[in-house]
């Protein structure tokens, strides 16, 4: 359907024109075909299902929203989750993946088609990923035409960094983020291009989608802005430009505004400052062209010194407000994720909790070849290519992949971003190394069958000898010279131009001999065949794993390790519908939506204390777990052990940031009491410290007596204690590879008359004075 | 005790014997009760005598109110000939009510084949069928300690008639056997336990006895099952089970250790149960095992020609008062279960009950969902169940699938028996889905031809 009505709708009388615009379409279904069912091998190599973390908790509340229906959604105030506290889920998360789901499920529900809010939600991402690729077809074609774009939604259906966050089953906000992101990026270029009023409020509109759907609009609307002061530096003003922006930021920030998670954020905080700011400067701008426009020459003089000091005194009380509002807040109005953008080692120095998320590190060089491929490698190929001509839409394809590989290079996460990007410049690249090469080959054909007399000049040599050279060398860097010189070609060309006869030379500026341009073109489908194979790789094997079920290859078979559910369904079936059970907070999620159970802390981070509290429980010793545990009324403790099968993301390996976190809050939980001369172990080396925190010992409760020595398969070591008693738990559930481990807090002890005594006496002294530090809940 | 018991029951039956329409005595009965699983199997063979001057055309059989709550299911059989020579014969048995049953007594109306002549005897099979007879005692039990149970019943067969001579052998599933209620002449052989025989006993004689006894089968309880059989004429019959499973013995108390359930399997957790066997259809395809979160994977599927077996487990070992849910879809073809009657209606042939081998089944609802246009549904059973109708909308429907709900509580394996539904239906709707997907392509196609055709603009160009 997008496709159909991504077509310019105008009908070319041309029988060619016409032909072209149905085979664009058909490979643009095709595309979108492809982008789909790239994603699905997560369903056909495990099964239909929510994977991972965040997923679980966006399925739990679009299963609300389908149930409740959207003014039930709004005011959801969900007492399952952050207990005591709870948590105003219509007021704290982005809704637009939700209400596209649930908007999704309706329809289809309307029209008899009874598929299950599961089913929905497992394939919004797939669907919305061909969504995505159209859209980038649709801004590439703006940018350097529909040749162009045809290549980059190809390259976007594909590439592995967009995968690895919309598989069919990853049901999280960047999956239907990056359509957005990219449509709204289009919409503006639309506008840059046309001038049109229309699209720049379908860009609000899309804006607005965004700001429903991901936290990083924030990069929306600082990059926008950005390219419209680099427009006005590098004096591009137009009126296309005002069009394109000004009604961007009204509009945009008011819709934004009705976002709940949002809210008056969209005017307070420094995130959003940059778009106001160059609304103002646009504003003076505007107003000098067109003070310049009525004006004579010599009276515009005159203005502009008026102008120019009003406009600077209006600047400098806005940023002197600005300056005073940003100052006011604590953190400089920023939001600690974004801080951490601006300054990489923010997270790591101040907030533990950030730091602890391994998508928030910054990537090492393979996942870019990992993430990109050889999209890196395109990609200078493809800015050079922008370069030729440099125009408004180029411009800002080239800022936003400047931008795009700065903010990659701190967060891992936000490979994201600079994937879209990284495809439209590939895209540009190949298609217009493709068209040079195609052209150069007809073009020698052509003349070889009329005569070849007048052919060999010396402007084509030139070129001839640089390209067998270069073809010794590796694929990639083949095509990256040719196109680098492709674009060196352009570059010449417009000051060749003038000169004389203005076609002729312009095509024989461009062309290679016929032999280098063949050996070129099938390097280049190597390169692009090696990039598909790459892809489906990665989409196959890398990122399908949906987390929850571990398998494992081994010479006797298909080993499937389902712990986590198999553990969840118990919770949901054999404790009581109010239980509350504490786990560290990445299993939150999982634990509301799977086992429909309270949890203490959920991986949606808003409350250090409350997760320190949590981590310092983790790492007290028993009894003083017990008590804060008893204190947030716990009843059920889960922890994720890998010691008997080998899985190495957990409790044991997350257990340091526990202590930190913890540590943040409480002081009396020192990391250092932890590590053995600065290492972390298990094994007989351990401080007393680690081997006594329960952590510690809920993991490797009766651990021994599963081969006799408890040997630890994760830290290959042997465990430090090994025969323990527990005091105040016991063991109520464990999974069959022991991944899972559930423990009940053991009833209060019957006070016994004689020891009550003692017991208040101990109390007095020693830990009346220290447990208000201890523990906020008791 | 018992004496005055039997004394007791004496009078009240002395006076009901007049009020009961005939005069039939019971020559000889033996009962087996079958207690080697946690549904009870009550085999009766009775040798009944018309006693009286006028034809007897049915009996009573009489259960306690406790019985007659857990009763499943009564089935009674003539037996005609002797030795090798027997023939069966399906005698019809409905619930009835007299008018002045002692102490609630509850009545079965087993009706013979001929009316019985006085002075002739017929020798009749009767088997009832108890679920939920079994308490266990103790009632909780730790990880490691193996299931006790009650078994509460009379050592002598309640009857509104005289029986002449009597014995009663209780079958338990292992040698341990704690205790139980001495009624003389009362012993036990290994895994037997046999009462009498008793001579002469009066209409309505009870002497209650309690077996105490080790019984570790698995206690699989489907609190509640919806099976929903959605018939398609393209093909194929889509069934979908809901199970809400739950271990119905003692409950378990304390501490679940995987260690020991692990590598002391014998001794631990001996009262659990973590594998079960669905028998499904032959040719079966497509089954799928899941509950609400996914997948589970542990099953395996055998198909042959006479039955599929599916072998499956929970996804965790279930103690006494867990529970699990889960859901096994499966689909077979049409032609196997859907014939046309000779009055031009169709008609399904299916097993009623539950799949699922040894397992009681508390409440089953049977959802048949007939295709859209199909009209006058009617079921034909061999036992009573709730009938009701609703609509159902599925794929592209638009005035939704006549959808016939059959529910009964109580169901054991016995009562996997076929039954059908019958319905018209004409081919032609059929066609109708297929259509409506041409028929949306057909005018997108259409309104892209005028859209692009069309021109909107008000000011020429």
């Amino acid at each position: 359907m997008a496709a159909v009505e991504s077509l310019p709708p105008g009908t070319p009388s041309a029988m060619r024109n016409a032909f072209g615009t149905v085979l664009s379409a058909l490979i643009l279904v095709l595309i979108g075909v492809l982008a789909f069912s790239i994603r699905l091998f997560s369903v056909i190599k495990y099964e239909s299902v929510i994977h991972e973390f965040d997923p679980y908790f966006n399925y739990r509340v679009t299963q609300f929203l389908s149930k409740n229906g959207i003014y039930e959604f709004w005011n959801w105030f969900d007492d399952r989750t952050w207990y005591p506290l709870g948590r105003v889920i219509g007021g704290t998360v982005y809704p637009g993946l939700t209400l596209t789901a649930g908007t999704i499920w309706w329809v289809l529900n309307a029209i008899n088609i009874p598929l299950s809010v599961e089913t929905v939600c497992v394939f919004t991402a797939p669907v919305f990923s061909a969504f995505a690729s159209w859209a980038t077809y649709l801004l590439t074609k703006e940018v350097k035409g529909s040749g162009a774009g045809l290549a980059a939604a190809a390259l976007l259906a594909m590439v592995p960094s967009y995968i690895s966050r919309s598989v069919a089953g990853s049901y999280d906000n960047e999956a239907v983020a990056i359509f957005a992101l990219i449509f709204t990026f289009y919409l503006y270029i639309k506008t840059l291009n046309t001038g049109s009023l229309f699209y720049a409020t379908l860009n609000a509109i899309a804006y607005f989608y965004m700001v429903c759907s991901w936290g990083g609009y924030t990069f929306i609307i600082n990059l926008i802005p950005m390219h419209v002061l680099l427009c006005i530096v590098t004096g591009r003003y137009s009126p296309r430009l005002y069009i394109a922006y000004a009604p961007l930021v009204v509009l945009g920030t008011l819709l934004a505004a009705l976002v709940p998670v949002v809210g008056f954020n969209a005017v307070l905080t420094s995130e959003h400052f940059a778009s106001f700011l160059v609304f103002i400067i646009i504003h003076v701008v505007a107003l000098v062209y067109y003070i310049k426009g009525i004006l004579t020459p010599k009276m515009f003089k005159v203005a502009v010194t008026l102008v120019v000091s009003i406009g600077l005194v209006v600047c400098l009380i806005v940023v002197a407000v600005l300056v005073a509002l940003v100052a006011s807040s604590p953190t400089g109005g920023w939001s600690g994720r974004s801080l951490s953008l601006l300054d990489p080692t923010y997270a790591s120095k101040y907030i533990p909790i950030i730091a602890s998320v391994s998508e928030h590190q910054p990537p090492t060089w393979p996942s870019y070849f990992m993430d990109i491929n050889v999209l890196a490698f395109l990609v200078p190929a493809g800015i050079i290519a922008c370069f030729s001509p440099l125009s408004d839409a180029s411009s800002f394809v080239v800022l936003y992949i400047v931008m795009s590989v700065y903010f990659s290079g701190v967060m891992v996460r936000l490979m994201l971003v600079l994937a879209p990007a990284a495809c439209i410049m590939s895209g540009i690249a190949l298609s217009q190394a493709f068209d040079v090469f195609t052209g150069s080959i007809k073009y020698q054909l052509s003349s070889k069958s009329k005569d070849d007399a007048e052919d060999n000049t010396s402007t084509k040599n030139a070129p001839k000898d640089d390209a067998s050279s270069g073809k010794a060398d590796k694929g990639e860097e083949v095509a990256k010279e040719r196109l680098s010189k492709k674009g060196k070609k352009k570059e010449r060309e417009p000051a060749e131009k003038p000169s004389v006869k203005s076609k002729i030379v312009k095509k024989k500026a461009l062309v290679l001999p016929l032999e280098a341009s063949i050996v070129a073109l099938l390097l280049l489908i190597m390169l692009g065949a090696f990039y598909v194979i790459h892809c489906v790789w990665a989409a196959a094997e890398a990122y399908s794993a949906p987390s929850i079920v571990l398998t494992s290859q081994s010479h006797d078979g298909l080993h499937v390790f389902d712990d986590f559910r198999e553990s969840y369904a118990w919770l949901s079936h054999n404790t009581d519908v109010d239980d509350k059970v504490a786990s560290w907070w990445d299993y939150g999620y999982q634990t509301t939506a799977m086992a429909n159970r309270t949890v203490i802390v959920d991986n949606n981070t808003w409350n250090n204390t409350h997760i320190a509290t949590v981590g310092t429980a983790m790492s007290s010793p028993e009894k003083a777990a017990w008590e804060i545990f008893n204190s947030l009324d716990v009843k059920y403790v889960l922890v994720v052990f890998g010691g008997v099968i080998g899985y190495p993301s957990d409790d044991i390996n997350k257990f340091l940031w526990m202590v930190r976190i913890g540590g943040g809050e409480f002081p009396h939980i020192k990391e250092a009491d932890y590590l053995r001369d600065g290492q972390y172990r298990i094994d007989s080396e351990a401080t007393p410290t680690m081997l006594n925190c329960l952590m510690y010992k809920l993991c490797y409760y009766r651990f021994v007596e599963t081969d006799g020595k408890g040997y630890d398969r994760v830290r290959r070591t042997e465990i430090g204690k090994k025969h323990f008693k527990l005091t105040h738990f016991e063991e109520v559930f464990t999974s069959h590879h022991w991944m899972v481990r559930i423990y009940k807090l053991k009833p209060q002890k019957n006070r016994i008359r004689g020891r009550v005594k003692k017991l208040k006496q101990k109390t007095s002294s020693g830990v009346s004075s220290k447990s208000v530090k201890k523990n906020p809940w008791m | 005790m018992a004496a005055r018991i039997w004394i007791f029951s004496v009078a009240v039956a002395l006076f009901l014997s007049f009020s009961s329409g005939h005069d039939l005595q019971i020559v000889n009965a033996e009962r087996r009760i079958d207690l080697s699983s946690h549904i009870v199997k009550a085999f009766l063979t009775l040798k009944v005598e018309n006693i009286g001057k006028d034809p007897a055309a049915d009996m009573l059989l009489a259960f306690t109110p406790t019985q007659i709550k857990h009763l499943s299911m009564v089935q009674a059989m003539a037996i005609t000939g002797k030795k090798k020579k027997k023939t069966y014969l399906p005698l019809d048995v409905k619930p009835t009510e007299q008018p002045d049953a002692p102490n609630d007594t509850g009545y079965f109306l087993v009706s013979f084949a001929t009316p019985l002549t006085p002075g002739e005897t017929v020798t009749l099979e009767v088997l009832y069928i108890l679920t939920h007879s079994l308490e266990p005692f103790p009632s909780e039990i730790a990880q490691s300690e193996s299931q006790l149970v009650y078994y509460r019943d009379s050592a002598v067969i309640l009857s509104p008639y005289h029986i002449k001579q009597q014995t009663t052998f209780f079958k338990t599933p292992s040698a341990r056997v704690e205790s139980f209620t001495s009624v003389d002449p009362a012993n036990r052989a290994g895994k037997e336990i046999k009462y009498g025989p008793y001579e002469d006993r009066a209409p309505y004689s009870y002497a209650p006895v309690i077996v105490h006894f080790e019984n570790n089968s698995p206690f699989a309880v489907v609190e509640e099952l919806v099976r929903e059989i959605e018939i398609s004429h393209w093909g194929s019959l889509q069934i979908t089970e809901n199970y809400r499973l739950t271990h119905g013995g003692a409950r378990h108390k304390g501490v679940f250790s995987r260690v020991d359930y692990q590598s002391r399997r014998s001794i631990s957790g001996s009262s659990s149960f973590n594998a079960l066997l669905a028998v499904l259809p032959p040719k079966v395809n497509s089954v799928y095992y899941r509950d609400n979160i996914g997948n589970i994977s542990t099953s395996h599927l055998r198909t042959g020609f006479k039955k599929s077996e599916l072998e499956f487990e929970p996804r965790y070992p279930l103690f006494g008062g867990w529970r699990a849910t889960f859901i096994i879809g499966y689909r077979v073809p049409l032609e196997d279960y859907l014939f046309e009657a000779p009055d031009g209606r169709r008609y399904l042939n299916f097993t009623f009950g539950c799949p699922l081998v040894e397992t009681i089944v508390n409440k089953l609802t049977i959802k048949v969902v007939l295709p859209e246009g199909s009209k006058d549904p009617s079921a034909v059973l061999p036992f009573t169940v709730n009938q009701d109708l609703q609509v159902k909308y599925s794929y592209l429907d638009i005035v939704g699938r006549t959808v016939v709900v059959l529910q009964k509580d109580n169901v054991v394996p016995t009562h996997n028996v076929p039954f059908q539904v019958y319905y018209t239906f004409k081919p032609i709707y059929m066609l109708a889905e297929p259509f409506m997907l041409v028929s949306a392509f057909f005018f997108v196609f259409v309104a892209s031809l005028a859209y692009v055709h069309i021109d909107l603009n008000i000011v020429k160009k």
